[in-house]
């Protein structure tokens, strides 16, 4: 296992300590709520689409340091980006907090996200650092309910 | 199959009462607690996590087993493993025998009336549905109602509602204070002519509290209301005498009390189990079956549909005899001692909040750290060996009253050690360290 400290490194500390986009988003024209029905964790995402761009994105909850600090740079990282190159982002950090992925051998477009690789050796907090995303995902795809329990 | 006949039972019963070992009832006088000869009986607590010696500070939600009764699974397995109630051959008789030998010390353990009470189930859960089916569906109906206390744990609350769907019956809740102790004033005030059934928690698997099980069946009878209690917790942390307490139900889960999973009892008094709907169909619990009709078994096989979990329930009635063979009086002052070291210790840690402070508590501390979620702090824990549970504990709702998401819980058993309590402290305060 690896060192605690590669789990709660300072970047996710600071997000977790002040979440990025952490509101409720007005002109939001899709949304989604996220659980974890393990630990009772919920958040909602909300989208504002252009055409197929992410013009802007939020969301608000209640969660862990690492289910906090993920949505965080969630946000961050799809606002601007088409709908499909946010799915190819769920898609790479989902492989990677579940060890499908090395994100150092196989080129990848996580860049900071690749903070989150630490959680593959945490099996039981994967689902904390994947919420907001799978809650992405529904967004995009005009669903209203996401649960990290498929 | 064959079916079993009245003398093959009589049969049964001279083996069981052969086969059961005369263990010391429970010693009153109060003997000194010699924890470390008692940890070397769960082998499970001699190992370490993460390079740290483990402190399994989880027994609330499954208490570690003892070598006994590891080895009684054992001689099941590899001497005597057949089917129970079916077979006239050797091993099955052997099967039988241990089988209800295991439902005999159930028996004595909550001080039945008789075996026959106590069903075997594989745990609380499927005993609470066992009754909301049999008892609940029979006899509950549109307008009637069913009370539950703010405290429970979530498999006494989503049967019922269930229920209540179906029957257009409604659920009423007895609330709690601030303490997490209930408002037996309030309790008396929802009792009237609809209330068909009392559910209520012997002690809360989220705070800890013990509530006065005895006083809400003996208000609860006043208005001929049956009363089931979830034992769930009660059983690990007092000694339980069904007959006493006068309730009507009382469910326990082996795996509480010291037992592999998959075992569990439904205690209730013979009348109402008499009077109940079957739960699950199948083999065992008929007495006769035509494509026309089938009548059912008498008490317990009624509620004993197909092959039952029999190395578990065996384990059941090991892990009783190991726990009639210690001086559990002394047991049960050690994980006080250990409350009360481990509350006093928790309250010096600037930002820790205990959540449950009642006057009658058991040995299960849940808190608060700050704001930080619990989860990460059964991360951090658990780096340092220590076995915690985070989450909201299967009680949403008590979460709810206290407006907290959740809370980390650490609850001790009697195995556990002063020494784990400090651990546990110097670990939060590397917690509070961590998100400085």
């Amino acid at each position: 296992m690896s060192e605690l400290s590669d789990l709660y490194q300072q970047v996710i500390l600071d997000h977790n300590k002040k979440p990025r986009n952490f509101h409720k988003l007005e002109g939001a024209n899709r949304h989604a709520d996220g659980y974890n029905p393990l630990c009772g964790d919920q958040l909602s995402v909300y989208l504002q689409m252009e055409d197929d761009v992410v013009k802007d994105v939020s969301f608000e909850g209640t969660g862990c340091a690492i289910s906090k600090a993920a949505a965080s740079m969630m946000t961050q990282s799809v606002k601007g980006k088409t709908r499909g190159e946010a799915e190819t982002l769920f898609h790479e950090f989902h492989r990677m907090v579940t060890g499908e992925l090395d994100e150092e051998a196989t080129p990848n477009g996580l860049g900071r996200l690749k903070i989150f690789a630490g959680v593959r050796d945490y099996p039981a907090r994967v689902k904390c650092a994947s919420l907001s995303w799978h809650t992405l995902h529904a967004a995009l795809h005009g669903e209203e309910i996401a649960t990290t329990e498929s | 199959m064959a079916a079993v006949t009245e003398q093959t039972l009589v049969d049964v019963e001279n083996i069981v009462e052969a086969a059961l070992v005369d263990a010391p009832v429970n010693i009153s006088s109060v003997g000194v607690w010699d924890v470390e000869r008692v940890r070397r009986d769960f082998p499970v607590l001699s190992q370490t996590v993460n390079g740290k010696p483990l402190v399994y500070l989880d027994s609330a939600a499954s208490a570690q087993v003892p070598q006994v009764v590891i080895d009684r699974g054992s001689k099941y397995l590899g001497e005597e493993h057949s089917n129970v109630h079916r077979g006239v051959h050797y091993l099955s008789q052997r099967a039988t025998s241990a089988y209800e030998g295991s439902r005999e010390r159930v028996r004595r353990f909550i001080n039945a009336r008789e075996a026959a009470e106590c069903v075997f189930v594989r745990g609380c859960t499927e005993g609470i549905n066992l009754v909301m089916h049999g008892y609940g569906r029979k006899f509950i109906v549109e307008g009637d109602e069913i009370i539950i206390s703010a405290m429970e744990h979530h498999s006494n609350i989503v049967p019922w509602q269930m229920l209540c769907e179906e029957k257009g019956a409604r659920l009423r809740v007895i609330p709690m204070n601030d303490q997490g102790e209930l408002q037996l004033d309030e309790f008396e005030k929802l009792l009237n002519e609809r209330t068909k059934l009392v559910g209520v928690i012997h002690i809360s698997n989220a705070l800890g509290t013990i509530n006065p099980v005895k006083e809400i069946v003996a208000t609860a009878h006043k208005h001929g209301v049956p009363v089931l209690v979830d034992g769930a917790q009660g059983a690990p942390h007092l000694n339980i005498d069904v007959q006493d307490l006068d309730c009507d139900f009382y469910i326990l889960s082996g795996h509480k009390l010291f037992a592999p999973t998959g075992s569990g009892v439904v205690y209730g008094k013979r009348e109402l189990l008499d009077r109940m709907n079957p739960f699950i169909g199948g083999g065992s619990m008929i007495r006769s079956v035509t494509f026309e009709k089938t009548t059912y078994a008498g008490l317990p096989d009624k509620f004993e549909a197909g092959t039952p979990a029999i190395a578990s329930q065996i384990g059941l009635g090991a892990a009783i005899d190991y726990l009639n063979g210690m001086d559990r009086a002394a047991a049960l002052r050690h994980e006080q001692e250990l409350l009360e070291y481990a509350t006093a210790r928790l309250n010096e840690i600037e930002g820790v909040t205990i959540i449950g402070t009642a006057g009658e508590k058991a040995s299960v501390i849940s808190f608060t750290v700050q704001d930080i979620h619990p989860h990460d702090i059964g991360t951090i824990l658990d780096a340092e060996g220590i076995a915690i549970r985070a989450g909201h504990h299967c009680a949403q709702p008590v979460m709810q009253r206290f407006q907290i998401p959740a809370t980390a819980r650490a609850s001790f058993a009697f195995y556990n050690t002063r020494e784990e309590a400090d651990k546990l402290v110097s670990a939060i305060r590397r917690v509070i360290e961590v998100f400085k």
